[in-house]
């Protein structure tokens, strides 16, 4: 059923357009100014317009820092977000996997209490965790490490990992836990046996949202670490575009290579991503 | 018999450790949060003394004190920013999403765009628009204000962000803040009413047709009736995560000339970590749990309810 094109057929897609380019404007200003020699970053009556003499040496510079002007590198911070992403999605995937089917198969008396109570920890403002957080990661050793930092993003991505799967998991038939279960497989085969291998896209959903939270997190980061050289890339490039800063090419560079995980994830994985989105609304 | 209690409790030691380590980083720490803000810690020694609801007290009376000042001007800023913040989001997010529901051609490539501010970081969204938006100089304009020069709207030239201007309550300084905010989040409503909107039957649609109604009217009595759910829970998401913003606006502007861009999650950070008013900042993180709590809990009562009912 194609619509012909009339008058308001054209109205429509004239503003389907103009939101898109609205909504560029940042990609436009972030790209053509970190292309831009410094020079030319410098001429604030060309700030729209594109480079005349577009370099790519300010990625590079992003990338390594430039120690004669005090400019700390990226790289080593980008290097961090990988360190702590990998790890901490991982283990909160999987400990949300087990949750989410104890909880869609083998509801427990109080699971009704318990879930929410769980769910409540993720909408909560972190900053009313902070302080003892903080303290409790430096009684146990891990205050200024990544791996507190990872600890915490494993225990506060429970709550959105548990609800994923608990909602996947619901929609697969207990017929199937009913028919391996007669065939005698315990509560752990049924788990390995009929949910985990079903699990495949439910585990996308999950990891594209951990990836892009715990990548893109800023308070947790900025509390637990202290030492420039240990912070993941939000902190670093936040400094980096603090204070006096008068490299916008340089930062903005440097911001392109802080947004090309996620962004890369998204184009090429966005319906999962989408469906992480609108779990997060509770209603599976 | 013996063989399913036995499972049970496997089931239940599958999910024990998840359990336990929320009720401790959650409600464990909550609970200390709350017995911190109920003392006179104020240095970087813990010190437990209680003072009762004095933290408190000082926040919200204390004529003349700074602290008092600072939190009732982020008081306002965060009933105006969550205001223009959720009417920006739930305003764009139903026009896209109606626009995009009409047979569009590449309506794959809209939504992608429409949507991609949600995978970044709210640092490199305040970065971005922090640029975007700096006023610059006189004789050295920056960002929008060099723009509107070149096109000859001089008069159209302010401080953005930098700007103390005061609207009654109400500090313009925000405004550009929100735009950021909007820009990153309108995508999120736009991509719950589509789905709300896909998930409207056709024979609807149909039906209404058949009795007559023109294509606006189906639209304004049919579908969006429809879609009241959504805008519900649209709003207590976006809501929430306004009463708590902290990193945008940290990133873009911080707390602002005269706090005009500060709010309490900036406060409660700097307070405490930079400052060491540790009761201090205990007490402000208290009082943003219980304004988040007060949308919350009853929108995951009421979600859950409904679940069971179905």
């Amino acid at each position: 059923m194609t619509k012909r094109l009339n008058p308001s057929r054209i109205g429509i897609y004239l503003l389907l357009v103009l939101f898109a380019a609205i909504f560029l404007i940042p990609v436009y200003v972030l790209v053509v100014s970190g292309l831009k020699p410094f020079a030319e970053v410098e001429n604030l009556s060309r700030m729209w317009l594109p480079p005349i003499a577009p370099t790519l040496q300010n990625f590079s510079d992003a990338w390594s820092g430039i120690a004669e002007k005090g400019i700390r590198g990226l790289g080593p911070n980008l290097l961090n977000s990988v360190y702590l992403t990998i790890p901490a999605t991982i283990l909160s995937s999987i400990l949300g996997s087990l949750n989410g089917y104890v909880l869609s198969k083998w509801k427990f008396r109080g699971a009704n209490i318990i879930f929410p109570l769980m769910l409540f920890g993720m909408f909560i403002p972190y900053q009313s965790i902070l302080i003892p957080m903080t303290m409790t990661l430096a009684k146990i050793h891990l205050g200024g490490t990544l791996w507190g930092l990872i600890l915490v993003h494993v225990v506060y991505g429970l709550p959105i990992t548990t609800l994923i799967f608990r909602n996947y998991y619901a929609e697969i038939p207990t017929d199937l836990v009913e028919a391996a279960r007669i065939d005698g497989a315990g509560i752990l085969g049924v788990y390995f046996r009929v949910l985990f291998p079903l699990s495949l896209p439910g585990f996308v959903v999950v990891i594209i949202w951990q990836f892009t939270n715990i990548w893109n997190e800023f308070l947790f980061a900025v509390s637990i670490l202290q030492r420039p050289e240990a912070q993941p890339i939000t902190v670093a490039l936040r400094n980096l575009a603090g204070g006096q800063v008068q490299e916008w090419n340089l930062v903005m560079a440097g911001t392109l290579i802080a947004a090309l995980p996620t962004l890369l994830v998204y184009i090429v994985l966005g319906r999962f991503f989408i469906r992480g989105l609108l779990a997060g609304s509770v209603k599976g | 018999m013996r063989h399913a209690r036995r499972e049970r409790w496997i089931s239940f030691a599958m999910i024990l450790p998840s359990i336990i380590l929320l009720a401790i980083f959650v409600y464990g720490f909550i609970g200390w949060t709350i017995r911190v803000s109920l003392s006179k810690w104020n240095g970087v020694m813990p010190d437990y003394t209680w003072v009762g609801l004095e933290n408190f007290r000082q926040l919200f009376t204390k004529a003349g004190d700074v602290a008092a000042e600072r939190f009732g001007i982020d008081m306002w800023n965060t009933l105006f920013f969550t205001l223009f913040f959720l009417l920006v989001c739930v305003g764009f997010g139903l026009l896209l999403a109606v626009l995009l529901d009409q047979k569009i051609k590449g309506e794959g490539i809209f939504r992608t765009i429409y949507l991609f501010p949600m995978s970044l970081s709210f640092v490199v969204t305040g970065v971005v628009w922090k640029w975007i938006f700096a006023p610059g100089t006189a004789d050295r304009l920056r960002g929008v204000n060099a723009l509107l020069t070149a096109v000859g709207l001089d008069s159209l030239r302010w401080g953005w962000y930098t700007d103390t201007t005061a609207i009654g309550p109400f500090h313009v300084a925000l405004i550009p803040v929100i735009v950021a905010a909007g820009w990153q989040m309108t995508g999120y409503t736009m991509a719950m009413y589509l789905a709300g909107l896909r998930g409207i039957p056709e024979e609807i649609r149909e039906a209404a047709r058949v009795d007559g109604a023109s294509e606006l009217q189906i639209y304004r009595r049919v579908i969006l009736p429809m879609l009241a759910p959504i805008t519900l829970s649209a709003l207590i998401i976006l809501g929430h995560i306004s009463l708590k913003i902290f990193d945008l606006i940290y990133t873009m502007t911080g707390k602002g000339t005269g706090f005009v861009t500060d709010v309490p999650g900036i406060f409660m950070f700097e307070t405490t970590f930079q400052g060491n008013h540790y009761s201090q900042g205990a007490a402000i993180s208290i009082i943003m749990l219980l304004m988040v709590a007060l949308v919350i809990v009853p929108y995951l009562i009421y979600s859950l309810r409904r679940e069971v009912e179905l």
